[in-house]
């Protein structure tokens, strides 16, 4: 099977968010540079699909190029081939302009499936894999926590407020990943695939070679834009209930806050 | 009818989802700021009888679609009629809620509008040249972003469940309802399984109320004395990443940054150190409580409440605190 993972580079989980002086982007100088989780989710499901069938996986992202290290990191993982979409007539364009060139670059691998994160932990959109598959004309499945594929189907779980939902496509589709580590549990770069990835296939692609028009992508063609960003409010200094109580009148204490200060039980 | 803002609407075993409820209150309070009226977009298996109660939110006007073919939400079913319908009633700005659905029906609906719809807003503002912003959290919720759309780009945004306040129901209130002559195309997707589960059990990110434990809860089985305490509090019970890693709780209870991300208004921390993916997902609840034997833990600089002892001790002692009071009112 010809599988795609579309992938991003995202700030470290650990990371402490600053904002920008202009205060519309956040400091990305200090920042540790990993692949979404969700993405790496992505990959670890791409890579058991060709242990089974068969294929090859190519990567791909949108960014500078600083992402050439999280793409060569998941081929390490694994995957064959990487494409790099970095183009300076793409600063600042939307995201779905940027999920536009994701598609057009996809379009030209002909893949049989086309894997994605959920979301990003960064800024937490979670709807570029719904926006690549209405580009592409493909259906989507979004989520997924188990795959099962036989190379014309795609069969996926996914959780549903309050449930559990399995979902079966017809293949050329976008699946998604959900779930956390636990489900998943993505594989750790090994040192000979380390090895091997530096002389895996790794392109970097720009608007035109793909078919699509820079004067698109300038940011004047904007449809939405952040106007600014801010921190959450400052939570007030909790206290800790003590004053010489033992348990059962910390409990009863906890209780009588929570019922006339916070008016929450 | 003239200008309009346009709801989407969530339907699921016989009712609307409270999602929608909140979807309709905060549609009628940016018509009423921009001085338009409100319709909704009611597509569904079983929703026409329901359709002229969103009403009592504010809703003038219903279009409705109710086929069975329509009973659980398909992109290849819903995006074209909605589209559709959109594009036939040209609204100023479009609200659905940010469902796993409506999430998907969102997004396809911007790429294929060639508007761009924000995901997961948690406040619209509408400003003095009746201007649309809408703030949504970033990080899983470490900082916040306003954004706007350009001039002449309606805005389209998906609303997170359990933030916007409702509306008072004026029962008295029906909206007109207008059938939707379209047909519903075939999917290519297909539901092999609907398991909803019928316990009763909370959903994490619709909670008023979470209890979450974590590695401190030392095995699965202790889990019991967290559920009796959320079976008192009405809550739903939550976990820690590493928690799940160890196997003790369903992966669909993890709360942080690559978890859930809820928003109850009391949220109760069991052994859990606080760490800061953690806290992403939990920081926006309006009251936190930590119970923790570490005085030094930073859950204890995110907690309204803490409490420094053995929680093994605690929380039975909590458990029946709550269950006094609950009884006595
Ligand atoms: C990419 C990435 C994503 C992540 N995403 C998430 C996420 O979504 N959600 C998440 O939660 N974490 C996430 N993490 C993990 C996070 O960094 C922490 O490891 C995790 O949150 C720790 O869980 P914990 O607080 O339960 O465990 P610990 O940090 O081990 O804390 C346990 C606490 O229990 C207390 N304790 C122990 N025994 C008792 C007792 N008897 N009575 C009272 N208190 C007791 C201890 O004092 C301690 O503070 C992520 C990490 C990474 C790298
Ligand atoms: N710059 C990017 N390059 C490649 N893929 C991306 C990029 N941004 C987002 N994605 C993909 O889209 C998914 C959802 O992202 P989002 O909708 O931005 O939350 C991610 O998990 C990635 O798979």
């Amino acid at each position: 099977m010809n599988i795609v993972v579309v992938i991003k580079q995202t700030p470290d989980t650990e990371t402490v968010i600053k904002i920008a002086p202009n205060n519309r982007q956040i400091v990305t100088s200090d920042i540790k540079w990993i692949i979404n989780p969700y993405d790496e989710f992505a990959i670890e499901g791409a890579l058991r699909l060709k242990e089974k069938h068969g294929g090859t996986v190519t990567v791909m992202s949108y960014g500078p190029q600083r992402v050439v290290d999280a793409l060569r990191t998941a081929l390490a993982m694994g995957a064959d081939d990487a494409v790099l979409i970095d183009d300076p007539a793409m600063k600042n364009a939307d995201f779905m302009r940027v999920t536009r060139s994701l598609a057009a670059a996809t379009r030209e691998k002909n893949p049989d499936i086309i894997f994605m994160g959920s979301r990003t932990v960064d800024y937490d959109q979670g709807q570029r894999g719904a926006i690549l598959a209405e580009m592409l004309g493909l259906p989507h499945i979004a989520l997924a926590v188990s795959l099962e594929s036989d190379g014309s189907k795609v069969v996926v779980d996914r959780p549903i407020e309050g449930g559990r939902v399995t979902i079966e496509a017809s293949l050329p589709a976008v699946v998604t990943f959900g779930g956390s580590h636990a489900v998943w549990n993505p594989r750790y770069a090994s040192l000979p695939g380390i090895m091997k990835a530096k002389k895996k296939p790794l392109a970097i692609r720009k608007l035109q070679d793909l078919g699509l028009d820079p004067a698109d992508f300038s940011p004047d063609q904007a449809r939405i834009r952040i106007t600014s960003i801010e921190m959450p409010p400052q939570r007030k200094a909790g206290k800790i209930i003590d004053g010489g109580l033992d348990t059962e009148g910390k409990a009863r204490e906890l209780t009588k806050l929570l019922r006339e200060e916070a008016r929450v039980i | 009818m003239s200008k309009s803002v346009c709801i989407i609407t969530e339907f699921r075993n016989g009712d609307f989802r409270r999602v929608t409820n909140e979807v309709a209150s905060e549609g009628r309070r940016i018509a009423d700021a921009l001085g338009v009226g409100l319709v909704a977009l009611v597509l569904g298996a079983g929703v026409s009888g329901q359709a002229a109660s969103l009403g009592k939110f504010g809703v003038e006007k219903a279009y409705v679609l109710d086929d069975p073919a329509l009973e659980h939400y398909m992109a290849d079913t819903f995006v074209p009629i909605a589209a559709e319908m959109i594009s036939r009633i040209a609204p100023v700005a479009v609200l659905l809620p940010a469902s796993v659905d409506g999430r998907d029906l969102g997004a396809r609906l911007g790429a294929r509008l060639h508007v761009t719809l924000l995901q997961d807003v948690i406040e619209v503002r509408v400003d003095d040249n009746k201007k649309v912003k809408a703030k949504w959290p970033l990080f899983a919720g470490k900082c916040f972003a306003w954004c706007e759309w350009a001039e002449g780009v309606p805005p389209l945004l998906s609303i997170r469940p359990n933030v916007m306040q409702c509306l008072v129901a004026d029962e008295n209130r029906l909206a007109e309802v207008e059938k939707i002559d379209l047909p519903v195309p075939p999917s290519r997707t297909r539901v092999v399984k609907y398991d909803l589960d019928t316990s009763g059990k909370v959903e994490l990110t619709e909670a008023e109320v979470i209890v979450s434990g974590g590695r401190g809860m030392k095995e699965a089985a202790n889990y019991t004395i967290i559920e009796e305490l959320a079976g008192v509090l009405g809550a739903a019970v939550g976990a820690s990443r590493a928690a799940v890693d160890a196997g003790w709780r369903p992966h669909s209870d993890q709360v942080g940054q690559t978890g859930k991300v809820v928003n109850p208004n009391l949220y109760v921390a069991v052994g859990i150190s606080g760490a800061i993916q953690h806290l992403a997902g939990m920081g926006y609840s309006k009251y936190i409580v930590a119970v923790n034997k570490d005085s030094d833990a930073p859950i204890f600089s995110k907690a309204d409440y803490g409490i420094v002892e053995d929680l093994f001790k605690f929380i039975p002692a909590f458990t029946e605190e709550v269950r006094k009071l609950k009884s006595s009112c």
